[in-house]
């Protein structure tokens, strides 16, 4: 009887694996072609959320009604900053199934794609549309890789921003926020007299990106530019003091393991005075807390970072082995032109990477972002979190040599940690 | 010529034996011939899905793989000396360590204090059951992300979550900073929400346990004269041992293969990091397969150590009886 069941047990187990096995393989079919007469086109993003959503659904509407007849499929896949959609992705272009375009941090994070050889270069897309002349200088070098350019950028976030609640901070005494990081940590014994949490931080890719500001503002844009190519020295005593300082603003910091907005909303309510965030948290102020930028919120450039732009960009690319590139090449004029960037960036909340953008289209916090990023003067500086200055592989170096950090709050240990990473994995 | 006379005889010899043999082999391939036949499936499929991509795992964790083209060399096994001399691992090692004894002892003491409690006979037992199985029915992700709200360690106006609580009910004192606990006993506070949600699995195992011992040992002691603790010492107590063994295996392994739960309530914290998660990190945030197969292999190695002597002991039992 026993030996029955096992038996019935084990066939019913083959059955499922089976019938599993048999769902993997639906994704025959179609492939190879390109050309003109492309009947759909594939887009991969991880733009789900409020705002990037319906910023994308602009953009595929514009898609449409300019390309009658091509159907648009949108392989979106939920996740901020495309944690999961990055795997997922990976997953698919190891099986050499690409889609027609994917979403990607513009910079360092396509590095291992094009070394990989798994990215077209698009520099033509470039010169037919006239789009050298149209996106900053600083912005085309940082997308540049050995003269060529493999993205399209159709976005610009700014990451070194520092947000506040001014009636609030006139309530507790402080005259406006601080310009250096040690003027900030007066404030905070000021702020912690009065029981006023300094600063709220969360999980760790927002302390990264609280670490990243404090190494742009304690050493200046040209030596935190040098951190990223091998020109500064991260055990240099000046990284090393920046890391002190990054250390003692954590100590006066109150950090968690949230995400980014239950941090947020700690400035909006009041309970926090200040938060080191990027612009993205415009829109979840302004949209979905209801509140009014410049009255209820406002942010002014983290300590030590006036008039520099550290961005993030999102951007489109052209894989290699793309089943319709026809359709993909057209999805990528649109994301470069200026219709489809002032489509896209008032909802997602983020200014164009075009610097001859509709500058009616952006209000609040985006009138002024605007200005700056088309400011000629701004430095341009990109992000470690977002992907701009280092590859994966040094990235995750980065993070896991932060994780020991966090520990033992060792800076120097973490500065060598991350100089032989760069070494082995980070060129 | 004279060969394939030979052959010819040779051939007229040989069918005399084999009718013997071939009904043998009949015989023996009626009693089990439809049964491989019926697990052969099954078998085929564990074979390529389980211990074909096992075998494939190992053999990336000896390659140099990184990105997105897979080399196809050979470099001994410099992955995992990289891994036993790389803290971060070690930190991951020593916190799975401490997951699995809170989490197992966790689970094993709630599971049986529960099975103990539905064991006297209350009323209503079957529903009892149910809401202690019932965690068991949610996803660790949610359970994940419940507890990471239920472990909020804001203070000030923002307290939250069990804090709260404890506020409401006046035990201010209980407060905890829970998993950002600064030291190693972080990781602990993640386990209890993963006891909790396979304690009423441990229960059910236990309280099978408990019902298949016969009421006429206990009656026999009691007659003998043994109060219901020493009954439950002396009696009840060893009967349950290989419950309690292949509880203890169950949980091991799915403590070491943890992932969704951690991940859930705070991921990239190397406070509550374990191998699992080190793994999946290295592999698809920085492309270093081969270093995410190796921990895959040395996880797939410590789950064997758990498992395999287990089996062991229990088929030999099993032949025993």
């Amino acid at each position: 009887m026993r030996r029955t069941r096992g038996v019935l047990a084990m066939t019913a187990a083959a059955a499922m694996l089976l019938a599993l096995s048999a769902c993997g393989d639906d994704n025959g079919g179609g492939g190879g072609g390109g050309g003109q007469a492309d009947k759909e086109v594939e887009v991969f993003t991880w733009w789900t959320g409020p705002g990037e959503g319906e910023g994308l659904a602009a953009l595929i509407a514009e898609f449409e009604k300019q390309n009658s007849g091509v159907k648009f499929t949108n392989a979106a896949v939920a996740g901020g900053s495309g944690t999961q959609a990055r795997q997922a992705l990976a997953t698919r272009l190891l099986a050499n199934q690409p889609p027609d375009s994917y979403q990607l941090h513009a910079g360092q994070e396509a590095a291992s794609d094009i070394k990989d050889g798994r990215l077209e270069d698009v520099t033509y897309l470039y010169e037919r549309n006239g789009w050298k002349d149209k996106f900053p200088k600083g912005l085309l070098d940082a997308i540049t890789v050995d003269g060529k350019i493999y993205t399209v950028p159709v976005n610009i976030h700014r990451s070194n921003l520092l947000w506040y609640n001014p009636a609030k901070l006139k309530e507790w005494g402080i005259a406006a926020p601080p310009k250096t990081w040690s003027e900030f940590l007066t404030q905070a014994a000021t702020l912690k007299a009065k029981g006023v949490k300094p600063m709220s931080v969360g999980q760790t890719w927002t302390q990264m990106h609280l670490l990243e500001n404090v190494l742009l503002g304690e050493l200046g844009a040209d030596k935190y530019k040098g951190l990223w190519n091998g020109s500064t020295d991260w055990a240099g005593a000046d990284v090393i003091s920046a890391l002190d300082m990054f250390k003692q603003v954590m100590a006066v910091s109150e950090v968690t393991t949230q995400d980014w907005q239950p941090e947020a909303k700690k400035v909006l309510d009041g309970t926090a005075a200040y938060n080191v965030m990027g612009d993205w948290l415009d829109a979840y102020a302004g949209r979905d807390q209801k509140k009014t930028y410049g009255t209820e919120y406002a942010s002014v450039a983290t300590p030590g970072s006036e008039g520099v732009y550290n961005f993030l960009s999102d951007s489109f690319t052209l894989p290699k082995g793309a089943p319709h590139k026809g359709a993909a090449e057209k999805w990528l004029t649109l994301c470069g032109s200026t219709a489809g960037q002032d489509l896209f960036n008032p909802q997602k909340g983020s200014v164009p990477a075009r610097t001859d953008a509709d500058k009616s289209k952006y209000k609040g916090y985006l009138e002024t972002a605007l200005k700056d990023w088309q400011n000629s003067s701004t430095t341009i500086v990109g992000s470690l979190v977002h992907g701009v200055t280092a590859n994966n592989a040094w990235k995750s170096e980065i993070e896991k040599a932060y994780g020991v950090f966090f520990q033992d709050k060792d800076s120097m240990k973490f500065a060598n940690a991350v100089k032989t990473a760069y070494s082995s994995v980070g060129k | 010529m004279s060969q394939t006379v030979v052959a010819g005889r040779r051939e007229e010899r040989r069918p005399a034996p084999p009718p013997r043999r071939r009904r043998k082999w009949s015989r023996r391939l009626r009693s089990w011939g439809p049964g491989l036949l019926l697990v052969a499936p099954s078998l085929v499929a564990l074979a390529i899905f389980v211990y074909g991509f096992a075998g494939w795992n190992v053999r990336m964790s000896v390659s140099s793989w990184r990105g997105l083209r897979q080399p196809n060399d050979f470099i001994g096994l410099r992955n995992y000396r990289e891994l036993f001399v790389d803290e971060t691992f070690r930190n991951d090692v020593r916190n799975l360590v401490v997951f699995t004894l809170v989490f197992i002892l966790g689970s094993l003491a709630i599971g049986a204090f529960l099975a103990l409690l539905l064991d006297k006979g209350v009323r209503g037992e079957s529903v009892f059951r149910s809401i202690y199985l019932l965690p068991m029915a949610i996803s660790f992700i949610a359970t994940g992300i419940i507890w990471r709200w239920l472990l909020d360690s804001s203070t000030g106006s923002s307290t939250a979550g069990i804090n709260k609580l404890f506020v409401y009910i006046g035990l201010d004192w209980l407060r905890s900073d829970w998993h950002k606990t600064p030291n190693m006993w972080a990781i602990a506070f993640i386990a209890l929400p993963a006891a909790w949600s396979l304690s009423g699995y441990v229960m059910a195992l236990f309280l099978a346990g408990l019902r298949g011992i016969p009421e006429e040992l206990r009656e026999a002691a009691r007659v003998d004269g043994a109060t219901e603790s020493k009954v439950y010492w002396h009696v009840v107590r060893p009967l349950m041992l290989p419950v309690l063994m292949s509880a203890v295996v169950i949980l091991t392994h799915i403590s070491l293969k943890t992932f969704d739960l951690l991940y859930a309530i705070a991921p990239l914290d190397a406070r509550t990091e374990t191998p699992a998660l080190y793994m999946w990190y290295t592999s698809f945030r920085g492309g270093f397969f081969a270093r995410g197969a190796a921990i895959a292999t040395l996880l797939f190695v410590a789950v064997a150590l758990v498992i395999v002597p287990y089996i062991w002991y229990s088929v030999r039992s099993e032949r025993r009886r």
